[in-house]
Parts: C-alpha cells; sequence; structure tokens
C-alpha cells in the first residue's frame, strides 16, 4: 500500500530541490479544461505533461497548468506555451501521444513541433 | 462525454469557478445505482440563474453563449431513468451557508448508462488543477470505499504544494491502489 511515508520523503526530497530552482527559464504549459477541452480528450493530455515532466526530469523548470475556454472550442484540446522571452506557441487537436513528443522536442530540446501547432493543423 | 468520470471534472469545475474553498465528490455505488453528488461552498447562484442552469443557453463563460456541462449530465443520467437535481445558494442572500449542490442519480444496470472511467484521472486532474481547494473524494461501492482528503495530505507536505508533479503521482498510484484492493 502507498504509505504517507512515502509522501512525506517526497517532501524531504522537495525541500532540498528549492534553491535548485531558482534562475531557471520558466516554461509554462497551459492545457485549456473547460467542456468542450474536456470533451476533446483534454484530460488524458493534460496527465501526459504532468507525467513527461516528472519523469524527464523538468519539473523545475516547466509548470503545467490548466485554464478555462480558451474560444477555439473546434481546436480542442488547445495547449499553449508560454516562454520568457518568447512568442506564445499554441498546439491543437492535441493527444497524450503528442503531448510526449512536444515534451521531448520542445520543452527540452527547445523546438516547436510545428505540425501540431495552430496554423498547421 | 465518453466517460462519467469526465462530466465529474467539467461539472467540479464549476464549483472552483465559484471560488470553493472546499469541494466534496461524492460517489455512492450499489448494484442498481450509481450516485454523484458536488457539493461546493463556493459563492453559489442567484435564483433566477439556477432556474436556467440546465438550458445549454445559459452559461457563466465569456467566449461562448452556450453552457454544455449541466445539460450533459442531466442527459446523462436522466437517460438511464435516473435523476438529477441542482441546489445552490448565493452568497448575497446566504452569507455563512452559500455553496452548491449537484446530485445525479444512474441507473446502472439501463443501457444507456455511460461507465465511470477513469475516475482516478479526474481527481488528479482537479488536484493538480487547483491545490488551493480543499478537495475530499468518496467513492463507496458494496465491497468497500476508497476515500482521500487533500487536508490530510497538507499536513504532511507542509509547503510543498499538492500540485508538485511528484505528489501529483503519488496521489494517483495512492488511488489506484486503493481501487484495486477492493475491486
Amino acid at each position: 500500500m502507498k504509505s504517507l511515508a512515502e509522501l512525506a520523503a517526497i517532501k524531504e526530497k522537495m525541500q532540498n530541490k528549492v534553491v535548485m530552482r531558482e534562475g531557471s527559464g520558466d516554461i509554462r504549459v497551459v492545457v485549456g479544461m473547460a467542456t468542450c477541452g474536456i470533451a476533446a480528450g483534454a484530460r488524458p493530455v493534460l496527465n501526459a505533461f504532468v507525467e513527461e515532466v516528472s519523469n524527464k526530469g523538468i519539473a523545475g523548470n516547466v509548470t503545467v497548468t490548466q485554464t478555462g475556454c480558451i474560444g477555439i472550442c473546434q481546436y480542442e484540446p488547445v495547449v499553449e506555451v508560454f516562454e520568457a522571452g518568447k512568442e506564445k506557441v499554441t498546439y491543437v487537436k492535441m493527444t497524450a501521444e503528442k503531448a510526449k513528443e512536444v515534451v521531448e522536442k520542445h520543452l527540452i530540446g527547445g523546438n516547436v513541433v510545428e505540425e501540431y501547432t495552430m496554423p498547421n493543423v | 462525454m465518453k466517460e462519467l468520470s469526465l462530466n465529474i471534472l467539467d461539472i467540479a469545475m464549476n464549483s472552483v469557478k465559484a471560488n470553493a474553498g472546499t469541494i466534496t465528490v461524492s460517489l455512492a455505488e450499489t448494484p442498481e445505482s450509481f450516485e454523484i453528488r458536488i457539493a461546493d461552498d463556493g459563492c453559489g447562484m442567484k435564483r433566477d440563474f439556477l432556474e436556467t442552469v440546465t438550458d445549454p443557453f445559459s452559461t457563466t463563460r465569456t467566449t461562448r453563449k452556450v453552457g454544455m456541462g449541466i445539460p450533459f449530465l442531466k442527459l446523462a443520467a436522466e437517460q438511464t431513468g435516473g435523476s438529477f437535481s441542482i441546489e445552490s445558494k448565493h452568497e448575497s442572500e446566504y452569507p455563512d451557508s452559500h455553496g452548491t449542490v449537484t446530485r445525479a442519480v444512474f441507473n446502472k444496470n439501463s443501457i444507456d448508462f455511460t461507465p465511470l472511467g477513469d475516475i482516478v484521472s479526474t481527481v488528479t486532474t482537479l488536484i493538480q488543477g487547483s491545490p488551493g481547494i480543499r478537495w475530499i473524494f468518496k467513492h463507496s461501492m458494496p465491497k468497500g470505499e476508497v476515500s482521500l482528503d487533500t487536508a490530510e495530505l497538507k499536513e504532511i507536505l507542509g509547503d510543498v504544494p499538492l500540485d508538485n508533479t511528484e505528489v501529483i503521482l503519488w496521489i494517483k498510484g495512492y488511488l489506484e491502489e486503493a481501487y484495486s484492493e477492493i475491486l
């Protein structure tokens, strides 16, 4: 059984990491989670981002958050990536698989996955 | 919606939007019925809005003039021969006891009963999206109960936020194990 002791261990680990977090280039991944997004499959997309960001060890400088309806319901699931000093990137019609690719190529590699972005889908 | 857990996610988002401090998601299951109850202490709805809230052309969103969340859940319940109700007390009238309770009852044996689906993902998604809220989740089944209260987790975590990815993955694992023990 998953124990609360494990949770306490996570706390210890995180407290040591706080110092490392400072000064890193922050990236924010925002997933649209209104009725339109949820019905189109945003939940697995969000979970894929959360898990991949954790698995790849980049949680220190990537924050995954949720928002309401962005207004382009026909393109849901929609994901926006914000990075300081760069233009916003909007990924549309996302899936969990595409999310993993975006983590690998864009969030880690620094290259926007153009084929999944707004004007190209 | 393909799964009831998606309806639950969607309806609980209304509670988040209502600035709730505590949101309780209770699922009660018997061999014949399935009940979803989502209760919050948010701002509540005024009477005139409450009266139109099951109408798809009634919404709080600003990007569209339609709101499908509540109509979807109502339809999902009623198509099984079940029932749907929503009660709300607006903060202007009930400064000390405001909030909303949404309740849907399903006939599990109906051919039109939508399966619950991935409820664990719904719970982790809600906590990840609104870590400042106290989430209470309870799912009682004939064989046992799965429950989680983020207030208890916060006591252990202290300053570490609930939306920390490792914490979210721990919650996911915790709930999956709890389900595997009673299913």
